[in-house]
């Protein structure tokens, strides 16, 4: 903390030898890391010469600006996520708590209304006021909302209108629809195990048989596919890796091949992860792929693994951390995927959480911080040492750890508000097939959804 | 022009969105947004089975394709009209050349596909999507539902080849030759096996640096058994000298452990250490951590039980003794 800053890896003279080995076979695959690896390469040399002192900084005030703004208005350039304006509540409030920037309580009033106005008559929340309800938006509606934490953003929620719109969107085999007449794939489960725990609906009937469906989308590379069959994929082993946690199952997978398959992510040049084996880097990762450390730490201390670390995730903290830091700033606020790319809400949001992890070690009553650059780049801690409380009360089954991805007061907050609520009976109907056709009624019903 | 100025709609009152009177996340709509969805609104309200309905919705589709409540209204009016279904093949397919990251698009096609029971056209369309962008995950998913659902299996290997020869790095390829072969032939034939633990290797030593070769070799072998493959650990120590890679190392260290699972040797146990050692300190330090928890874990596991009893330790108190407890 005091005394020379740490040297930065990115800087010593072994980081030039961790370029992409191509063998000489030329192929798309290779050229693209290159080109990412060379663009990388400017963005430490130009570092090196501005700055004599390497003390990588996070840019506080211009990101706050930059959310601020955000959380009001917001170009056209953002039509394309119309139909998602509760994520970009979520991704802007989460950035703002990982930051420890306060939410002024009549901001924090008015996205409560929005949400309201976007949560369905039927249950669950939509992209907007007027659409229909999709798993997504309700996760982020959610998860805004327990961030907000107070009486009048829980109250918002309709919980039995909720459970209705989860049946609505289970499938006889486990898995779970996006929406009505909707696609299937891991995100619905992480989706509705995070919403149903958090708000108390969680019933073990509404999540029979999604533990082996997702299970099966682990595949021979050891992560996990957005459905059985399909490449292993880091925001897909995220959802389905946390769902479990959340079911309390997460031990019914392979967890050393799980663990081996995103160490490997984790991009020796660059220090920030990739989505996929043999594609680029991306910031986003950085809370995707590392956030799942953290969660096989715990599995894997459950299980009752004497040989974990008790300072260290196991992944290079300080890699990831300069790479969010000196890549994926932009420099009016906001972070980005990668060097040249846009900044967007979407990676402020994961890249920071990807940070907040780097920081911050910590199992049960263990906490240990490696904090990269100045001391104020320190951010919120997303895990918690919280869950031995709460395993002790009979409905919770997981623990809060960056399974939910929201700051764990608020995760602790919301549990303790919903679990003094009963547990609603639903009306508990398998949804409608996941096709829109003719044998599909409910399908040409729902679309006649009233939305003043 | 806009709707509202159209005199053919002038008998539907535009519904503006309901964002209330303190908006949060406004998105500073063009007027041609706001003019269309707003008789989106319109006809949702009103439940509109008409053509101008099912000619609006394309409007906002490509204002917003991931606007699925426009989708699901679409494929209501499809029904409801009895559209032409070939026709809107033709429409997704342009769609999503236009946009192929997009899920709605295919969620589209695969209802369309479905509900024509013709999927004549997938395999080409698809392998055309590819061309433009091999990795595009929603494209192999959508080429897994097709293949899966209407039995196409038997030239995907094929496909699977020639791709690989383009880019042999393409992870999403090497996926598919696991789908292919797991839900055809399988993997139990030693000869099956065999055949793809030599096309392994010999795309190995072309490119030994390429991490789902190796993940792929791994991912067929650890089931059965990595070292139960007659001469492959001899064969991977032969190319160690010459075509040596972190994946390489990492492949050893999973062979001796399935040795030792098989068979406590310290000699195999030593060797695993060692390489760990090599991978943490010098050859995969990105991977530090792991690869000492692995060590230490391995050690752990496999500590001779004849050294520990000689030290006049219990097997089962060592790793506390060693964590301090």
């Amino acid at each position: 903390m005091d005394g020379a800053p740490a040297p930065l890896r990115c800087f010593s003279e072994r980081h030039a030898a961790e370029v992409f080995a191509d063998d000489g076979v030329e192929t798309v695959t290779s050229a693209e890391q290159k080109k990412v690896e060379h663009n990388i390469e400017e963005v430490i040399s130009v570092y090196k010469q501005i700055h004599s002192l390497p003390q990588p900084t996070l840019l506080r005030e211009q990101h706050y600006q930059y959310l601020k703004k955000g959380l009001r208005h917001l170009s056209d350039s953002y039509e394309c996520l119309d139909a998602s304006r509760p994520w970009l509540c979520y991704w802007i409030l989460h950035s703002l708590e990982l930051l420890e920037e306060p939410i002024p309580a009549a901001v924090a009033s008015d996205v409560c209304q929005f949400l309201a106005r976007c949560q369905s008559p039927t249950g669950g929340f939509a992209g907007g006021p007027g659409q229909h309800a999709h798993l997504a938006p309700t996760y982020a509606a959610v998860n805004a909302l327990c961030i907000i934490g107070t009486e009048e953003a829980y109250n918002v929620i309709d919980r039995e209108k909720l459970l209705d719109f989860l049946w609505s969107v289970k499938q006889p085999d486990g898995s779970f629809v996006m929406h009505v007449g909707g696609e299937v794939d891991v995100r619905s489960a992480y989706c509705a195990a995070s919403v149903a725990s958090l708000t108390n609906i969680l019933t073990p009937k509404l999540f029979e048989d999604t533990p082996s469906w997702i299970l099966r989308c682990q595949n021979w590379e050891g992560g996990l596919g957005g459905v059985p069959g399909l490449e292993a994929h880091g925001g897909y082993t995220f959802c389905g890796t946390a769902a479990l946690v959340i079911l309390g199952k997460e031990h019914m997978l392979d967890l050393k091949a799980l663990l081996r398959w995103v160490v490997s992510r984790q991009m020796r040049f660059e220090g920030g992860f990739q989505g996929r084996c043999n594609k680029l880097v991306d910031g986003c990762y950085s809370f995707w792929q590392a956030g799942l450390l953290p969660l096989l730490h715990r599995a894997f201390f459950k299980e009752g693994e004497s040989q974990l670390s008790r300072q260290r995730w196991m992944f290079e903290q300080q890699a990831l951390q300069e790479y969010i830091l000196l890549c994926c700033q932009n420099p009016a606020g906001g972070l980005l995927d990668k060097p040249g790319k846009s900044r967007d809400f979407y990676h402020t949001c994961y890249c920071l959480s990807g940070l907040s992890i780097a920081q911050h070690f910590g199992n049960v009553d263990l906490h240990h911080e490696l904090i990269l650059g100045k001391e104020e780049n320190r951010l919120v801690r997303l895990h918690n040492n919280y869950p031995e409380f709460f395993l002790s009360c009979s409905h919770v089954k997981a623990p809060t750890h960056p399974v939910y991805n929201i700051c764990p007061e608020k995760v602790a907050q919301a549990l303790q508000h919903f679990h003094q609520l009963p547990v609603p009976e639903a009306d508990q109907r398998h949804g409608a097939s996941s096709a829109d056709g003719p044998s599909a009624p409910a399908a040409s019903s729902g679309s006649a959804e009233h939305q003043s | 022009m806009f709707y509202r100025d159209r005199k053919e709609w002038a008998d539907l009152e535009p519904v503006p969105q309901d964002d209330g009177p303190n908006p949060v996340v406004k998105i500073a709509y063009s007027e041609k947004f706001s003019d269309v969805y707003d008789y989106f609104r319109a006809l949702l309200k009103k439940d509109e089975r008409s053509d101008r309905a099912f000619a609006l919705t394309a409007e906002a589709i490509e204002l917003n394709a991931a606007n699925y409540t426009v989708w699901h209204y679409r494929r209501v009016l499809l029904q409801a009209l009895q559209k032409d279904l070939r026709e809107e093949m033709r429409y997704i397919t342009d769609i999503i050349e236009e946009q192929p990251k997009n899920y709605q698009v295919w969620h589209h096609r695969r209802m369309v596909v479905e509900w024509l029971n013709d999927p004549s056209e997938e395999l080409e369309f698809i392998a055309d999507i590819l061309s433009q962008d091999a990795k595009n995950y929603h494209a192999w998913q959508h080429r897994q539902w097709v293949i899966q659902e209407y039995k196409l299996w038997d030239n995907e290997l094929e496909f699977v080849e020639k791709l690989l020869e383009e880019d042999v790095r393409n992870n999403s390829v090497w996926n598919q030759r696991h789908f292919v072969i797991s839900h055809t032939t399988g993997y139990s034939s030693p000869a099956i096996l065999d055949r793809e633990v030599q096309y392994c290797l010999n795309q190995i030593r072309k490119a030994p640096h390429n991490e789902s070769a190796w993940n792929y070799l791994k991912g067929i072998l650890q089931d059965r058994g990595m070292s139960s493959h007659p001469g492959l650990l001899e064969q991977v120590l032969e190319l160690k000298e010459t075509h040596c890679s972190p994946y390489l190392l990492a492949f050893l260290v999973d062979c001796y452990e399935d040795a030792l699972e098989n068979n406590n040797q310290k000699e195999t146990l030593n060797r695993a250490l060692e390489v760990c050692e090599y991978l943490a300190q010098e050859k995969d330090t990105i991977r530090k951590e792991y690869w000492l928890f692995l060590q230490r874990s391995l050690e752990s596991r496999f500590e001779c039980i004849d050294v520990l009893l000689c030290q006049g330790i219990s097997p089962l108190l060592k790793s506390d003794i060693k964590n301090g407890v």
